[in-house]
């Protein structure tokens, strides 16, 4: 798949930002006043900004609303509802910690559930496409909640609880590669399914449809070179949660360390996404005879 | 709304004839001229007079090259628009419900007027039938014609897809595959029409004949029709050519 910038930043940053709204809608930590004020403003500052880089992609953004409207079979519907339930849930329960100096707990619990739920159906609209077999398995929505909560726990200092997910994070990142490298030949598809004609043997294609390119080549059959992926796996595993661990539990806690700790594992998380769609193989591709070599 | 109807009254789709079609791309030209003037927005060009033009088209055609070891390659032409699935997967990804299967034919058709164009269908498509235009923002896809089939303001004999009308090989055909007698199940039933991809479940529709074997060139016995007919003449005609023989042989 197409590697856009503006999908991978949409789910790298409201990802952190809703992992970061749910460990503080459960009260982790405890915050109040300027602190909570500016916790509440880094999270909705990349939940929200994450939505907002989504909108880029559309076609017609200016219809978004209509978005809201099919969450009874759309999870990109229910993406859309719950990441305005959250915000809208956390937001009131925010007022309370800074302006009021009251903590709601069942309303953070809520806000707290809305948010990493969001984070899922996020991870459910890759994790449903029969069209892509490296990402429909159920390691996809297990990563992505991980992500979030690794993430949102380094965000809301919580030191020990975030080194150890964000090492746990790379064990699973680790695993989906490994398994997903395997998914689409196990899902069975190929250029003779494709086109039915493995009764006459091996299929190949001869001509594409046009000269030139055309959408579907440009969004989904995109090519990475093996070499170039091995790379960036390397670097994101090791900065995504080996480095920013090693950080945190070896060196003495302080600011520096903790800037450091969360600029490392942004790093990894880009380098992931980036990842994520462009090591992915959509179907169409075998009508186009491009698979991925090796 | 993005739910699929649990059983539409008809099914209309195509059965492409992949013995016969040949490549000719005839389809892909009237399908994008008919749609490009009709229902939606029209399917528009980029750089249509440089160097890398590309546009939305509803129906492509690749081609395909098929071999079995030791036999001669064959040559297939492979059409390919929108299957019409019926358990169409490009439907219940849509978060807006401007994409939808009809419930009285089980056409999939989206309302452009709901479409944010944000190309979930496409990725949710095994079959590559959807494609955003690039100028609309919108996603387009084969409508089945439905504004040909049901048009009572042109000749009957033009109510069927312009692909269908247009083929000059007679490689489409359309009809609806709920009824068993149709031309369509008839076609598809007799010469074993083929599901794509039938791994992934989305029961499209629309079904492909399969292509012949081709004849084995590496035993020429086989193949050579014109050799009884080529058989030398008998030494002494007779009859007429045989009084014209000898009439000629004296000069
Ligand atoms: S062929 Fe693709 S666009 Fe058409 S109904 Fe099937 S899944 Fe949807
Ligand atoms: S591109 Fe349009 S039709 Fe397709 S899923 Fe998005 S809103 Fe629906
Ligand atoms: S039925 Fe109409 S829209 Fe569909 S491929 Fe044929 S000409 Fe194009």
């Amino acid at each position: 798949m197409h590697p856009a910038p503006s999908v991978i930043i949409f789910t790298a940053l409201s990802g952190l930002g809703f992992g970061l709204l749910t460990w503080l809608g459960f009260g982790f930590p405890e915050v109040s006043g300027a602190t909570a004020f500016a916790m509440f403003f880094v999270a909705f500052a990349l939940a929200a900004g994450g939505l907002l880089a989504s909108t880029f992609h559309l076609g017609n953004p200016q219809r978004a609303l209509k978005a809201f409207s099919q969450w009874r079979s759309s999870w990109l519907s229910r993406e859309a509802v719950l990441a305005v339930a959250s915000l809208g849930v956390m937001g009131l329960y925010a007022i309370g910690l800074i302006f009021l100096n009251s903590t709601w707990q069942l309303l953070g619990g809520i806000g707290g559930a809305l948010s990493i739920t969001t984070v899922f159906s996020t991870s459910m609209i890759y994790a449903q496409m029969k069209t892509v077999p490296r990402w429909r398995m159920p390691l996809t929505p297990v990563l992505f909640l991980t992500y979030a909560l690794g993430g949102g726990a380094l965000l809301a200092g919580q030191v020990l609880t975030a080194s150890l997910l964000l090492l746990a994070l790379s064990v699973l990142q680790l695993i989906s590669w490994k398994l997903g490298d395997r998914r689409f030949a196990q899902a069975g598809s190929t250029i003779e399914t494709a086109t039915g004609l493995g009764f006459l043997g091996r299929v190949r294609l001869l001509e594409k449809p046009h000269s030139g390119s055309n959408y579907l080549m440009r969004e989904m059959v995109h090519v990475v070179g093996r070499k170039h992926a091995l790379k960036l796996r390397g670097i994101a595993l090791l900065t995504l949660g080996i480095i920013p661990a090693a950080l945190l539990l070896v060196l003495p806690f302080n600011h520096i360390i903790a800037v450091a700790a969360v600029a490392s594992h942004l790093l990894g998380l880009f380098a992931a996404r980036w990842l994520f769609f462009a090591e992915a193989e959509h179907v169409v591709g075998l009508y186009y005879d491009q698979r991925r070599v090796g | 709304m993005t739910t699929l109807p649990q059983n539409t009254g008809k099914k209309l789709g195509l059965v492409i004839d992949l013995d016969t079609c040949v490549g000719c791309h005839a389809c892909v030209i009237s399908c994008k001229e008919w749609n490009t003037s009709n229902y939606g927005a029209p399917l528009s060009d980029m750089d249509a007079y440089g160097e890398s033009p590309e546009g939305t088209f509803l129906n492509r055609v690749h081609t395909f090259e098929a071999k079995l070891a030791d036999k001669p390659a064959q040559i297939v032409h492979f059409p390919k628009s929108c299957l019409h699935c019926e358990d169409a997967p490009c439907v219940t990804v849509c978060p807006t419900g401007a994409s939808y299967k009809r419930v009285e034919d089980g056409i999939v058709l989206v309302n452009e007027d709901n479409c944010i164009g944000c190309g979930l269908c496409a990725w949710a498509c095994p079959y590559g039938a959807r494609e955003m235009d690039a100028a609309a923002g919108v996603m387009k896809k084969c409508t089945l014609c439905v504004d040909r089939i049901y048009n009572e303001n042109i000749p009957e004999k033009d109510r069927e897809p312009a692909c269908v009308r247009s083929c000059p090989a007679g490689a489409r055909h359309f009809g609806d595959f709920a009824d068993p007698d149709s031309n369509v199940s008839l076609l598809s039933a007799a010469r074993d029409g083929l599901e794509l991809m039938p791994e992934l479940g989305t029961r499209p529709v629309n079904r492909y004949l399969p292509p012949r074997l081709k004849d084995d060139i590496t035993d020429s016995s086989s193949i050579d029709i014109l050799a009884p007919l080529l058989d030398p003449m008998p030494e002494t005609a007779s009859g007429f050519l045989g009084w014209l023989d000898k009439a000629l042989e004296k000069f």
